[in-house]
């Protein structure tokens, strides 16, 4: 992974001392409450029901043991002994103390972390696939062109105050996981006819309030151009974008606002004069850079480990996390892992310090001591040797991190909605937990199988419910939480933003609901079908009448 | 005392900003609250209000783009002695002030009225003015200018700022030596940090 030289270390610590100052002159009237907020929220620190949140940066999702280790310490020490992993890949520590966060923010700085631009109306943490450098159906791996982009936006001085967040993706597989769609701007990688790099470039894809998908706005870029070509997308977005209103502020609203030729013919012209110009970058520094991301020092090793198959012939509860735990790997001999953080009744994306600690450790020794964050709020071991898998199976699951239901119905993407958020309309967390519990038998969710069910408390669609097989999304109806329930989201390639099936529900439904949804699903399946394969097929309208048809039958 | 930086000093200010006079300004408001950011390209005053504009007959002025254009005849000897610039806010099309003078730097300064701290046009509006119009004098940032924005200000170009009344131009010094080597280019280093200077490992 990329490793800091003196001048990225340089910029991190003075951030600090700059933070340290703004928190200083708040804590001493020198700043309104209104002034301090842009300062505080591009660094990560929200005011929100009981406490400040901080959210630490996590670029493109990628952790080293070592800055694990001192996320652990640092939830201990200035929270309650736990983070939440985020669905920007970030990790969100909900109880630290204003005055504490600046130190928090130095002692991250001591291992090449900080929390800059994790919130507030400028250029958000870049996020991308977390397989990336590792995935089978990788045509390009992006993350150095991340890195690039993540030293060219940070404290960027023409975009330090947008009319709104900009969250950028890039992805370099055949099939996309970063929602390269759902994003401000996704970069998509591909090797052109001349076999060079280059990236499509889709703009105005958002979920929040009006979930749009993006449109590609350049089908060739050449890679060389990418800062150049972003900053003339920023800039018309910049001086053009609506300020009045912060519901309409997204740039997505720009570009349906103009049309997307229109928008394009805006951002061509300007790009005409910055084309070329210093920030174009250079082959030396995408070199400097790539350096950092080569491929580790994998061993020979046969395609198969017989210790494995026969761990996985003889014992069903490891052979059932092989299954939806572990994962391709583009070398012989080795796999992914994920560290489920979904474990039945528990809210989804937490991990305690002491998980983070054996984690840390499981990366060191197994791993080359790296480990990613998916944006499914899962931890990923990138590396390990098939014949290591029991080891990490004992350890894993001897420390909560071992449910095997990674992609099945309990691996919810889940907020932290009104537990915490200030902005939320409803709670999240206890429904991912009442879902969970309902469904709290492993063989019932293998027959049930694939599917993504995501619940965001507010339509700012943190959860990223719009593209979840089954979305469900909290709803202040006079003052109480109600859920309204989507079908036929998905994320990827084909991507697609769900339908609302009706009315919404109160919290206790919600688990009958969703037992209703599986019902007309395993009824309507044909034998090769997944859930959302069967909704696009049948349509809404058969979950709709049974739903709701029991509904009425219950009143 | 001046609250006025040029460079990396406080000096005193030359310039009588000159403003428009108060007009009906309807409360535009959305879901109860009031809007706070005029959007691009909105009028900016009225005829009256521009007609109503006192002047100052002597010394130098910078003056609204709307006052100049709509009495170019009565200033123009102005801008000849040198004692005649302009100002425009972050809400105005740029196009507008370029169109306004043959050339730009005929202008002894221009500066730009950010309304709200959060207002980022203004960055946009330095950049273009320095790097694709050719501006060259001095260009001033004033209104909701704070400390933490001149950092930002200076690498888009502007390199005199108004600091805003109730704060000291004192304590805003410091913010323009926030950091050392930013990453990106931009006006004033127009080299990214990987052109400038030699990288590698710690
Ligand atoms: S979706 Fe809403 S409730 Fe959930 S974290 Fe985002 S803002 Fe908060």
């Amino acid at each position: 992974m990329y490793k800091y030289d003196e001048i990225d270390q340089a910029i991190v610590d003075e951030r600090v001392a700059q933070y340290r100052d703004q928190v200083r002159r708040f804590l001493a009237g020198e700043l309104t409450d209104e002034e301090f907020r842009p300062l505080r929220l591009q660094n990560g620190l929200y005011i929100q029901r009981h406490a400040p949140m901080l959210r630490i940066a996590v670029p493109y999702g990628t952790l080293s043991s070592r800055q694990l280790h001192k996320l652990a310490d640092i939830a201990k020490r200035y929270d309650r002994g736990y983070g939440h992993f985020s669905t920007r890949q970030n990790l969100q520590l909900n109880w630290p103390k204003l005055e504490d966060t600046p130190d928090i923010l130095a002692e991250l700085a001591t291992v090449q972390m900080h929390a800059i631009q994790t919130s507030g109306n400028c250029i958000r943490n870049i996020t991308t696939d977390q397989f990336a450098g590792i995935a089978p159906d990788e045509i390009i791996d992006p993350r150095a062109v991340a890195e690039i982009m993540r030293q060219w936006s940070t404290f960027h001085p023409e975009f330090a105050l947008l009319p709104r967040k900009f969250k950028i993706a890039v992805s370099g597989t055949r099939h996309d996981r970063a929602i390269v769609q759902a994003h401000d701007i996704g970069l998509e990688f591909y090797y052109d006819e001349q076999q060079n790099m280059a990236i499509k470039v889709w703009v105005g894809g958002g979920l929040g309030r009006t979930p749009i998908l993006g449109s590609v706005i350049r089908e060739h870029l050449e890679w060389q151009h990418v800062l150049t070509y972003c900053e003339a997308i920023i800039r018309v977005y910049n001086l053009h974008g609506r300020r009045d209103n912060a519901f309409k502020a997204r740039i997505k609203i720009l570009v349906k606002a103009l049309g997307i030729e229109e928008f394009r013919r805006q951002v061509e012209e300007e790009w005409q004069h910055l084309k070329g110009s210093p920030n174009t970058i250079t082959e030396a520094e995408l070199a400097r850079v790539s350096q950092y991301f080569t491929a580790m020092p994998y061993e020979t090793l046969p395609a198969h480990d017989a210790a494995f198959d026969t761990a996985v012939a003889s014992n069903p509860a490891f052979a059932a996390w092989a299954k939806r735990c572990v994962h391709a790997h583009k070398v012989p001999g080795y796999r992914a892992v994920t560290l489920s953080l979904k474990p039945h009744g528990k809210a989804p994306g937490d991990a305690t310090s002491e998980q983070m600690h054996v984690v840390a450790d499981l990366a060191e020794r197994y791993s080359f001591g790296e480990l990613r964050v998916s944006h499914e709020q899962n931890l990923i071991l990138t590396d390990v040797k098939l014949s290591d898998l029991p080891a990490i199976w004992e350890i894993a699951r001897a420390n909560g991190l071992a449910t095997p239901n990674i992609g099945l119905l309990t691996d919810i993407i889940c907020c932290p909605g009104g537990d915490f958020c200030s902005l939320a309309n409803a709670k999240s967390i206890p429904i991912a937990e009442a879902i969970q519990m309902q469904f709290d038998n492993l063989d019932y969710l293998y027959d049930i199988g694939d599917i993504e069910l995501n619940i965001s408390g507010c339509m700012n669609a943190c959860g990223h419910h719009h593209v979840g097989h089954i979305g469900i999304l909290g709803v202040d109806k006079d003052g109480s939480e109600w859920y309204q329930v989507t079908i036929g989201g998905k994320q990827g390639n084909d991507a697609s933003l769900g339908t609302v099936i009706g009315p919404s529900f109160a919290a206790e439904e919600m688990p009958g609901v969703v037992q209703r949804l599986i019902e007309v699903y395993l009824r309507e399946r044909t034998d090769e079908e997944r859930f959302i394969d069967t909704v696009r097929r049948i349509g809404v309208e058969p979950f709709k009448s049974h739903v709701y048809a029991k509904e009425a039958a219950h009143v | 005392m001046s609250n006025l930086i040029r460079n990396n000093a406080i000096v005193e200010n030359e310039w009588t900003t000159v403003t428009l006079p108060a007009g009906e300004e309807t409360i535009r408001k959305q879901a109860g609250k009031v809007v706070m950011f005029k959007l691009t390209g909105e009028q900016t005053c009225t005829p009256e209000q521009i007609a109503a504009t006192v002047i100052p007959e002597n010394g130098k002025v910078i003056v609204p783009l709307a006052v100049w254009q709509a009495r170019k005849d009565e200033l123009a000897p102005r801008l000849v002695k040198g004692e005649l610039g302009l100002w425009l806010a972050t809400h105005e099309p740029l196009q507008t002030l370029v169109d306004a003078v043959d050339d730009l730097n005929q202008l002894p300064i221009i500066a730009v009225h950010v309304e709200r701290f959060a207002d980022g046009r203004i960055f946009s509006i330095g950049n273009l003015l320095r790097t694709r119009h050719g501006y060259n004098n001095e260009l001033r940032a004033f209104g909701d200018v704070l400390r933490d924005q001149l950092f930002f200000l200076k690498r888009c170009g502007y390199d005199s700022y108004q600091i805003r009344a109730d704060r000291s131009a004192a304590d805003a010094l410091a913010g323009l030596q926030d950091f050392s080597q930013p990453y990106q280019g931009a006006v004033d280093e127009s080299m990214p940090v990987w052109r400038r200077l030699p990288r590698g490992a710690q």
